[in-house]
């Protein structure tokens, strides 16, 4: 079961806020879906291999030749933050 | 000797090195090349992380990864593949960071470094593959920042991580260790170590065989030696006022030369590392031996084949298999005929002194034709230095026609100026040339050493034996010196 | 002009009159939409129809009008995933399958409405709202890909592009009575297509009828460079459209009927197994015993995938920005305001499987169920050529009614969510209608064996008239 502290957690972990009202409401709702996922403990899977990718392909390469940037305005274009040919975002900490 | 480790030091470094040399990034075609480029201009939907991209793995990175792991003399993993590290930061434009977690395609290797006590192993953990984020500049300080700017022409620049075990046991150690490690990636020719950000170092150190600390961020070797110095006497300090070590992350500020506790995080960082489902795994062991016959001679071989070879000291042969442009400058110089010996001279103590006292460092070469220098904090100052013109040089002041303190100004002169001219224009221009006059003196003396019998006849009274003498010192002036001024010379050298 | 025409009909229909009429008429019909399909009609698709009759082209879909799943990437046209996250986005870049359109001759009408995201099986969890069913519009049309599923039922598009990650082509498939296909894993390249879960997902066509699908799949399917994950199959879809079941062997899972199943759905599907028999196929029933474990291991490597995948919107670089004290902050503000409660739902479920302490538990253990859920497709599929299922075990419900309780709504994805976990090919086909409301057959195959899938789905369109059957509603 997980509780309010871990919704917080997990909240910060996932950069969403969470309201305190909002805790309570995730916290339930995420304890139903983890009780439905907790059935899989009745499968014995000690010597099972995961599947990461059905796909058993390996060594898929491109090789080492430039290709066209896109050019800086259109870099730019998808946001309205920017300066002298960056992104600005508000400072970090 | 055996080095007593009295304040028991271990010292572990990880480092991060990008290989430049690749033309392309790391999952995407964007040219690696955006040094001097305007910010944003070497992206691409991918390297941005725009919703819908995947990435493609560049095979060349996977190639220099091998080639570094083999040069460490680390296990080559049998099958390897790429992890997401999960975390916010602005210059991830992802919010993941595209790594290597438990299968690293290099395990355990070494380098031996001369340590404190003579040759000194110190174990490779394991190297691996990652790609760089985009750059960040703060408006202001980090500290009292009004904002940030977001530069994505590194983001997606394929990275090699390596990590060694804590086997250095002084800021000297791990400062030659880094010297060696960035040595021998260029002769490997994956990376340009003079282009900014190519080599980044985080520290762990601990004293007293204690609990480690991490010092981050750290961009020069200077840099990492000075680091060291600090953190541990920090540490010691803290440990004689009966303090405690505590496990943390410090960060170098590189100006005032002092580690400083990094804020901690609100609430820990948890990486949720897992498997990159939009990259296969790789199976590359069957292309080692390729890659192992295009492996360069290393740095350790270079230096013990130039001692054997050219007849020259270790300490030359170290220094001019530093760097492997130096190294090849150093055998084209050879191949020309000159004495090695004198050429190891004049480029190892002489050319590489006057390029350290001018901050101009190596940053290229035309192979068998030049090395080009740039000054590290004015980059504008180029200077090129031609094999011909050291063979030229050395070959002058083999033959004894330029004295030292002249050969040492041609160079100086060469350093100096920004017009290429040759040895022989700059002697000329200047007067270096020995004066005749000295030039017959030296064949007077030469003559008065090598013919003792002549010597002893004339002054046991025989003339003649004087125009034998003189005689001698035409054939060694080639008939250039007057038999008059010469036939003085000797009476004057003869009679004291 | 018919309301609704085969591509085959659409392309004789543009030689009569031209590409610039053909697409006039399905933006007309669009225009007077009761079900909300479209997030964005384009304005430039008469233009584009209108240089193809002028300048001609050769391509199999020269002048053919297609709409566009929200989630595929087009150059000019938002890409919004159905999410306020990404208001104002529009890509730089085409994705593959839009490239292969395009150079077809394809003309895209639009964008197509889509649960947020993809996490949804209704088209509910929309910022643009709901989209409505065709043969019911209180009904749901299904989801993640419902816009494009409604549009194709309601005769606004002939055939569409949707994306299945747990069945969000097959689930509106089979609840707007239209065809849908979901490829083998790697047989589309998803170059281009935000990713909801990466491992699960292929981009896949609906149309009203087989050959429709196999037409499109000729042109979007093949190795792309771009996707390490692209594989060449060298398939010719349209060799597959043959009227012939003799000899196939047909496995029923009987785990695909399960309680709750709607007694309609179950009889539609039997009637539909007896008349493949009634052809000369046979069948047997098998057992796929951990198919009931597929749906817990399908969400949580779907939600951990995501919670990894939606990291990227974070207000930075595009898309909606909430103002913030520091950047951490107004990240998290942005996420907060530009998902939708599902999303934020399934990142954080996501983000805790992954989780320290919790990841084996959670995510290892899917994987390794996986493994059993794909070792009983291969283990059956040895048997027999093909299994035949429902796709949903009940027809669409009512818009608002399973959208409270996340878990009956993942419910909802029982019998398609295996077959995304064993990468196999899964089309969709209507068998039938209760009460007015379609029912889908789901025909899956073995790894890049779409030839036996579609030959089986066109066959029996071939022998029975469901495919043929019209929303009332819309007509």
């Amino acid at each position: 079961m997980i509780t309010k502290e871990d919704v917080e957690h997990i909240g910060w972990l996932a950069r969403i806020e969470i309201s305190e009202q909002e805790t309570v409401e995730y916290m339930e709702k995420l304890n139903s879906v983890l009780e439905y996922f907790g059935q899989l403990d009745e499968l014995p899977t000690e010597d099972v291999v995961p599947t990461y990718h059905v796909a058993e392909i390996y060594n898929v390469f491109r090789e080492d030749i430039v290709e066209e940037c896109l050019p800086q305005e259109t870099v730019l274009a998808n946001t309205e933050y920017k300066q002298d040919g960056t992104f600005r975002v508000p400072k970090i900490g | 000797m055996v080095y007593e480790n009295p304040d028991g030091i271990r010292i572990g470094l990880e480092i991060h090195v990008q290989l430049n040399k690749l033309k392309t990034k790391m999952f995407c075609g964007c040219s690696s090349d955006y040094h001097n480029a305007a910010p944003n201009t070497h992206t691409c939907p991918i390297c941005l992380g725009l919703p819908g991209t995947l990435p493609v793995l560049n095979k060349k990175a996977v190639e220099a990864a091998i080639k570094v792991g083999l040069a460490l003399e680390g296990e080559i993993a049998e099958e390897t593949q790429f992890h997401r590290k999960n975390y916010f930061y602005p210059d991830l434009p992802k919010g993941f960071q595209v790594t290597q977690y438990d299968f690293p395609i290099v395990g355990k290797g070494k380098v031996v470094i001369e340590g404190e006590d003579g040759e000194h192993v110190v174990g490779i953990t394991r190297a691996h593959m990652e790609e760089d984020p985009g750059k960040l500049v703060h408006i202001g300080s980090i500290e009292k920042s009004k904002g940030v700017l977001i530069d994505y022409n590194r983001s997606g620049m394929p990275l090699i991580e390596t990590v060694t075990e804590p086997d250095m046991r002084s800021p000297k150690e791990a400062r030659r260790f880094l010297d060696k490690f960035r040595n021998i990636l260029e002769y490997l020719d994956v990376f340009d170590g003079n282009l900014e950000g190519a080599m980044r170092v985080d520290a762990n150190v601990s004293v007293h065989w204690g609990t480690r600390v991490e010092v981050k961020n750290i961009s020069s070797h200077k840099g990492v030696e000075r680091a060291l110095l600090y953190e541990i006497m920090r540490q010691k300090n803290v440990i004689r006022r009966g303090g405690k070590i505590t496990l943390e992350t410090r960060h170098f500020d590189e100006g005032r030369g002092v580690t400083i506790s990094m804020r901690t995080k609100e609430e820990a960082e948890d990486y949720r590392y897992f498997r990159e489902p939009d990259l296969m795994p790789m199976r590359v062991t069957d292309w080692i031996p390729a890659i192992r016959e295009t492996l360069p001679e290393l740095p350790d071989a270079k230096r013990a084949r130039f001692i054997e070879q050219y007849g020259i000291t270790d300490m030359h042969a170290k220094a001019l298999t530093s760097k492997i442009m130096l190294a090849d400058f150093h055998e084209s110089i050879c191949a020309q005929g000159v004495d090695p010996k004198i050429a190891a001279t004049w480029t190892a103590d002489v050319l590489l002194g006057e390029l350290n006292y001018r901050d101009l460092v190596i940053g290229a070469d035309v192979q068998g034709y030049a090395i080009i220098c740039y000054n590290q904090k004015n980059p504008d100052i180029v200077r090129h230095i031609r094999v011909n013109d050291m063979v030229e040089l050395v070959t002058f002041f083999a033959e004894g026609k330029i004295s030292d303190r002249a050969a040492v100004e041609v160079i100086r002169s060469i350093l100096d100026s920004k017009e290429e001219k040759t040895p022989l224009q700059i002697i000329e221009e200047r007067g270096l040339l020995k004066a005749e006059s000295d030039l017959v003196t030296m064949a007077v003396e030469e003559t008065i050493a090598e013919n003792e019998a002549a010597v002893q006849d004339y002054l046991g009274g025989a003339e003649k034996s004087l125009n034998f003498l003189v005689g001698q010192v035409m054939k060694k002036t080639k008939g250039t010196a007057d038999a008059k001024t010469a036939r003085e010379l000797i009476l004057k050298e003869l009679k004291g | 002009m018919a309301k609704w025409m085969s591509v085959a009909q659409v392309k004789e229909k543009i030689i009569e009159d031209s590409a610039e009429e053909v697409t006039a008429r399905y933006l007309e019909v669009i225009g007077k939409s009761k079900v909300n399909g479209y997030t964005k009609v384009s304005e430039k698709a008469l233009e584009h129809a209108r240089r193809i009759d002028s300048e001609g082209h050769d391509g199999p879909l020269a002048g053919v009008p297609i709409a566009i799943k929200d989630n595929i990437s087009v150059v000019g046209l938002p890409n919004s995933c159905g999410s306020k996250i990404l208001e104002g986005y529009v890509p730089p870049f085409n994705a593959h399958v839009i490239e292969k359109l395009l150079s077809a001759g394809a003309v895209i009408l639009g964008k197509t409405n889509m649960d947020e995201f993809a996490m949804g099986s209704s088209t509910e969890t929309s910022y643009f709202g709901p989209t409505a069913n065709p043969w019911d519009l209180e009904r749901v049309p299904g989801g993640s890909s419902g816009g494009s599923a409604a549009v194709v039922a309601a005769g606004e598009a002939p055939f569409a592009l949707g994306s299945d990650t747990g069945g969000s082509v097959r689930c509106p498939a089979a609840f707007c009575g239209v065809v849908g296909l979901k490829p083998t894993y790697g047989a589309v390249s998803r170059y281009g297509v935000v990713a909801y879960a990466n491992s699960l997902e292929q981009v896949g066509p609906l149309a009203n009828n087989v050959a429709d699908i196999a037409i499109l799949m000729d042109v979007i399917a093949g190795y792309d460079g771009r996707d390490s994950t692209s594989i060449d199959s060298k398939i010719e879809y349209q060799k597959a459209l043959v009227d012939d079941v003799k000899g196939l062997k047909i496995g029923v899972p009987k785990e695909f009927f399960g309680e709750g199943i709607h007694p309609d759905v179950e009889k539609a599907v039997w009637n539909a197994i007896h008349k493949y028999e009634s052809l000369g196929a046979t069948w047997e029933e098998v057992s796929m015993p951990n198919i009931k474990y597929a749906l817990a291991s399908y969400y949580i490597i779907a939600m951990s995938e995501a919670s990894s995948n939606l990291a990227r919107f974070d207000g930075t670089r595009y898309g909606f920005r909430e103002s913030g004290e520091n950047w951490h902050a107004m990240v998290s503000k942005t996420r907060a305001e530009g998902f939708g409660t599902e999303v934020k739902r399934r990142i954080l479920l996501g983000t805790y499987a992954l989780s320290a302490g919790y990841h084996d538990k959670y995510y290892l253990k899917a994987l390794k169920v996986r493994t059993l859920v794909k070792q009983d497709f291969d283990k059956a599929l040895a048997k027999v050529d093909l299994l035949m299922a429902p796709t949903m075990p009940n027809p669409a419900f009512k818009i608002g009614e399973k959208i409270e309780d996340p878990l009956t709504l993942y419910l909802s994805d029982v019998n398609t969510c295996p077959i995304n976990l064993a990468g196999v090919p899964s089309v969709s086909v209507p068998c039938g209608l209760t009460d007015g409301l379609p029912i889908g057959l789901q025909i899956m195959g073995k790894p890049f064996d779409e030839p036996t899938v579609l030959r089986a789905a066109y066959t029996f369109e071939q022998n029975t008239d469901y495919h043929t059957k019209r929303p009332p509603e819309v007509a």
